[in-house]
């Protein structure tokens, strides 16, 4: 890594501490050559009413999206998407974003699915940023145009599809979701669809642990020991356990997917971005309701 | 749907979004989100008038009054962490100021996805825009039932 890592206290627990940095090391960091800092927030205006000095943005839906397939970009239009951004492949960047880092945490997956090396994530996020009182502007940056490496996106050590899940049964899954999403409760009304899904319920035996159990109040990432206790001691996953994560659209797993790599060292965990708009409308893959993960199915 | 039911000022900033370039729409997409007005003093204690818009994804709560004349008045608040569904009520707000229930009703449902904003937006976010047509015309109803 070309820039220091940020060796704040809070850190030294996690199992790779380089991959967060404080609002206090960002600031005093933003003029560092080599650096790019990535907003990336579910509200696609957010950004244009102030952001960090310096920041770019990056949006879900509009950039990182293949505009036709249900799919990320591919190689070479990420290459476009990151030099047009000021990003060569020896940047450190750093991704931060409104709703607890959310979007900030998908793109920094997406862009680990093209292997970019040196991906942080701003504990707190944009809203501890703010909290602070710390300097934003509403002047868009123009970076330089570099030339960044067409490199294919390798979906299969963090990226997990449909199949994947089928194939894992068995094996540890986490539902992120709220408690009534899991269950199935939580009832459309008439015309207005909420899911975005024809079933509700859950994956067959994922224990349900909704992403908020691993932020603090103030957004930032809770303490290891703490995590350890919600996804060790309650959700019962043990060292070395292959996991995969699910959502709605992949976003809130995406949190509890740099959770587990990164703060609590598990190597192989993948997060599931289909999710549940995929798995409930799916043809014959099944499903549960209720309060309970249900017994692991027989596929 | 026909446009011959498009009230005016819908119409008007339909026009106004797609006369210009897909990046400068989001521009103008803020500038209604700064436009949305502040609620009357009266309801500004009254959480419990309000309806909350689940299908969007940020909080947004909606209240309608139909007086006594059969005009409509549309009540939002969202907060200014979330823009873009500021903007979306505030086009809604200025849009069906002044109509009559009916025409509240005849609004097509569509209208969101006629201002151009899908590429620049996309088209999961504009159904928060849907959501909240939908529920002010279903509060019109009711209000009219009673």
């Amino acid at each position: 890594m070309t820039i220091d890592v940020d060796p704040a206290e809070q850190f030294a627990d996690y199992a790779h501490p380089e991959r967060l940095v404080s609002t206090g090391w960002l600031q005093a960091n933003l003029d560092r050559p080599g650096l790019v800092v990535v907003e990336s927030n579910e509200d696609v205006l957010l950004y244009d009413t102030g952001h960090i000095p310096g920041a770019v943005k990056v949006d879900w839906h509009t950039e990182l999206n293949d505009p036709i397939e249900r799919d990320f970009l591919h190689g070479e239009a990420f290459a476009r998407l990151a030099g047009s951004k000021g990003i060569s492949r020896d940047s450190t960047v750093v991704f931060y974003g409104d709703k607890n880092n959310w979007w900030a945490a998908y793109a920094l997956w997406v862009f680990t699915l093209f292997g970019h090396p040196d991906v942080r994530l701003l504990d707190g996020g944009r809203a501890k940023w703010i909290a602070e009182g710390r300097e934003t502007t509403t002047t868009v940056p123009t970076p330089r145009a570099v030339e960044y490496p067409v490199i294919e996106r390798d979906d299969s050590e963090n990226r997990a599809y449909r199949d994947d899940v089928l194939a894992h049964f068995g094996k540890p899954l986490i539902d992120v979701r709220s408690p009534e999403e899991y269950s199935g409760e939580r009832t459309e009304i008439p015309g207005y669809p909420t899911e975005g899904a024809l079933r509700s319920g859950h994956i067959p035996s994922a224990a349900s642990v909704p992403w908020a159990r691993a932020a603090a109040d103030d957004a930032t990432f809770k303490r290891r020991s703490d995590l350890e206790s919600i996804y060790l001691d309650d959700a019962g996953l043990t060292r070395g356990s292959e996991v995969i994560a699910y959502c709605r659209i992949g976003e809130r797993s995406s949190h509890t997917w740099f959770v587990l790599k990164y703060l609590l060292g598990f190597e192989n965990v993948r997060n599931y971005d289909g999710s549940w708009t995929e798995w409930g409308s799916s043809v014959r893959v099944p499903i549960a309701t209720g309060p309970e993960p249900g017994v692991v199915p027989h596929v | 749907m026909s446009d011959s039911i498009l009230p005016d000022a819908l119409g008007d900033i339909r026009d106004e979004f797609l006369e210009l370039e897909v990046r400068d729409r989001l521009t103008l997409l803020l500038e209604f989100a700064n436009e949305l007005p502040e609620l009357p003093e009266r309801y500004r204690d009254h959480p419990d008038l309000f309806e909350r818009v689940v299908e969007c994804q940020s909080p947004v709560f909606i209240f309608v009054e139909v007086d006594g004349d059969d005009i409509v008045h549309l009540y939002a608040t969202a907060p200014a962490e979330s823009p873009t569904t500021r903007g979306f009520a505030s086009i809604l707000v200025q849009g069906l100021a002044g109509l009559t229930s009916q025409e509240v009703l005849d609004v097509p449902d569509d209208y969101p996805q006629t201002l151009g904003l899908n590429e620049a937006v996309s088209p999961l976010r504009i159904r928060g825009m849907s959501a909240l047509l939908g529920r002010t015309k279903g509060q019109v109803r009711a209000k009219r039932a009673s």
